[in-house]
């Protein structure tokens, strides 16, 4: 995550209508004619990079051709089958987990910030542990293609599915958009092709593999990816850890007297300005983090719980290596880049290309311009393969869940939803574009907070709350899950970041950065009276399957492609 | 299947191995949110608490070794469950589910 700091946008109306201002505001003529027009100085495309990232390209490419002869029927297409193994699915939770935000954007906020920016390392990491102990398996014995698919089993089909799919939608655009800038900026930087193009780029890649390749294609260029990150995060730290002979001490007395605050770089300092916006940031990330539906859409390519607790391990090793690394990239950026004349724009003194580029820097500094080629890669690389981790979450819940389930009945062939399924890829790889577009030179960092607080707000409660909670109804689950949802993005829009810093209002009408505190209590609390007063004849059903589903979700027993033996 | 289901909610031996997955996933997940929650009071009410060295030779703050702890606390918890898990749930639930099986 980046900090959110003073955006350079017009005052346009908010939410969704920024969107199609921001694409009319834009000179669509010049936008189309940069997109297919190589860079006029060609001395900016670094050779190294564009070779490396060629050669992804070209591997995820046979990777997608490879996987579309496997890809036959819905199942394959949603889960690949159910045939991913347990160490596999690790390594691609971990590509879907770990975006080009994770390497540099915590780089970046490190850079800035200092301690502040391990916040964002350590606490999201909380989610791997709850992950594993409250929801793993269950999710894993419960589910089939999507996580509509869990919570319909008692509940009423077509509403749930609809606020599901609406929310995982809305989670799915709000992450896109900021994959989709931060790849358009970093790419200029790194490879000096213009924005526009890289959106091409990116748009083009993900909609071949999700299209043809469908979730077998997307695991395995997450798992190229996940290799590649992981590898080259390994590699900059061996390197800047080599040069104080592997005393972190040293590292961190160099970053110490580099640093404009010195020692305070080591210590918590402003970042999370008061106690409840650290509550209700804390809680954003942990409960956020735990129910992400590209994420847990992983755990039903896996054949059984076994499987998808083993996943859940691999992923938390995995994923805490990660973050234990940023402790140093991080700081190693605040040793090697902030003094270094190379990498600071000549009239500001500032970090070229800004704090995001931290990382980047730093592995020119360590490796020159054979690290730096392999890194600007690896960053473009994560970037593609999280966001078609991100398509094929929404083009599942357009799918399976609006389309076959809802508009059809369920009575939808499997070739049909397939034909949906890819045309659904299509539409997002374009409206990826088109929105990567209309955003550019803007700030979205805020973005980051909107499917955070939609995870912690609909997606745990309502996962949570149906496998643990006998007394939820349907009723209860779409009150709570709508009206928490819809207060959350209020409260987004009025406070301090959208309604103050981008609206140009001179105060917030809501006080806090982070309204996941509220929303949950909102969505929670609605969800647990609803319930209570429902008397329904339709409630008393449900209330009575819940015994099957708990055994079900217990024992694995009649769980979707799982082996029971 | 909804008969297996029935005959498994009739067997004791599921109640008790429903309980003693659930007893271990809240004790580990209790000591997590615990701590974890912990460390974001301790940001947002008594950051100096964190911000002092943690000898006088290093630069090395309590804060920035209490972010490793967590890190590592967490890998540690989920081996736990998965030992416990990969020990003694998984057959038990075989059982169960087989017995539930011949009985139908």
């Amino acid at each position: 995550m980046t900090p959110v700091r003073r955006l350079r946008l017009p005052p346009l109306v908010g939410g969704l209508l920024t969107l199609c201002a921001g694409v009319a505001h834009a000179d669509i003529g010049t936008a189309i004619h940069n997109m297919f027009s190589l860079p006029a100085d060609m001395s900016h495309l670094k050779p190294t990079a564009v070779v490396m990232f060629s050669i992804f390209v070209l591997i995820s490419l046979l990777i997608t051709w490879w996987a579309a002869q496997r890809t036959k029927s819905t199942a394959d297409f949603f889960t690949a089958g159910g045939n991913i193994g347990g160490f596999q699915n690790g390594l691609a939770i971990t590509g879907d987990w770990c975006s080009s935000a994770a390497l540099m954007g915590i780089a970046a906020l490190l850079y800035s910030y200092g301690f502040d920016g391990l916040i964002y390392s350590v606490v999201p990491f909380g989610a791997w542990p709850l992950m594993m102990f409250l929801l793993a398996e269950r999710l894993r014995n419960l589910g089939k293609y999507t996580v509509a698919d869990i919570v319909s089993l008692r509940f009423a089909r077509v509403p749930i599915r609809t606020l599901i799919a609406s929310a995982s939608l809305a989670f799915v655009v709000g992450y896109l958009i900021v994959q989709m800038v931060g790849a358009g900026t970093l790419i200029s930087n790194l490879f000096g092709l213009n924005y526009e193009m890289a959106q091409v780029i990116i748009g083009g890649l993900i909609v071949v593999y999700v299209a043809f390749g469908g979730m077998i294609a997307t695991t395995y260029v997450q798992i190229v990816k996940a290799v590649l990150l992981l590898s080259g995060a390994t590699f900059i730290v061996v390197a800047v850890l080599l040069r104080f002979g592997f005393s972190l001490d040293g590292l961190y007395q160099a970053a110490v007297e580099n640093h404009p605050t010195e020692e305070a770089i080591m210590q918590p300092g402003g970042l999370l300005p008061d106690p409840v916006n650290a509550i209700s940031c804390g809680l954003m990330l942990l409960l956020g983090g735990a129910a992400m539906p590209h994420v847990l859409m992983r755990f039903f390519t896996v054949p059984n719980a076994k499987e998808a607790r083993l996943s859940v391990a691999w992923a938390a090793s995995l994923i805490g290596y990660f973050y234990l690394l940023t402790f140093v990239i991080g700081y190693g950026a605040i040793a090697f880049v902030m003094k270094n004349p190379e990498f600071l724009d000549a009239k500001t003194g500032l970090i070229r290309g800004g704090a995001n580029m931290a990382a980047i820097h730093l592995a020119s500094a360590m490796g020159g311009d054979l690290l730096l080629g392999f890194i600007s890669a690896v960053a473009f690389a994560t970037i593609v393969a999280v966001v078609a981790g991100l398509t094929i979450a929404g083009a599942s819940a357009i799918s399976h869940d609006l389309y076959a389930n809802i508009f059809r009945h369920g009575k939808a062939t499997d070739a049909e939803v397939m034909r949906m399924s890819r045309i659904a890829a299509l539409s997002l790889g374009v409206l990826g574009m088109v929105l990567g577009i209309a955003f550019k030179d803007q700030n979205i960092a805020y973005l980051i907070v909107l499917p955070f607080t939609i995870s912690s707000t609909v997606f745990f409660p309502v996962l949570f709350l149906s496998m643990y909670w006998r007394r939820l109804t349907t009723t209860g689950v779409v009150a709570g899950g709508w009206l928490g949802m819809a207060s959350g993005v209020l409260m987004l829009v009025l406070g301090p970041t959208i309604w103050k810093d981008i609206l140009g209002h001179a105060e917030p009408l809501f006080p806090y950065k982070y309204p996941a505190l509220f929303s949950i209590a909102i969505s929670v609390g609605t969800m647990f009276i609803v319930s209570l007063l429902d008397k329904s004849d339709r409630a008393k059903q449900e209330i009575a399957a819940f015994e099957d589903q708990y055994v079900r979700s217990q024992t694995g027993l009649g769980a979707e492609g799982a082996v029971q033996h | 299947m909804d008969h297996c289901y029935r005959a498994i909610d009739a067997d004791p031996r599921f109640h008790a191995l429903a309980r003693a997955r659930s007893r271990l996933g809240w004790g580990l997940g209790g000591v997590m949110l615990v701590t974890y929650y912990a460390f974001i009071l301790v940001i947002a009410f008594r950051p100096a608490w964190l911000a002092r060295p943690l000898s006088s030779t290093t630069v090395i703050t309590v804060g920035i070794a209490a972010g490793v702890a967590l890190i590592v606390l967490g890998v540690a918890l989920t081996g736990v469950y998965i030992w416990q898990a990969n020990r003694s749930f998984d057959a038990r639930n075989r059982a169960i589910v087989d017995a539930a099986r011949r009985a139908v």
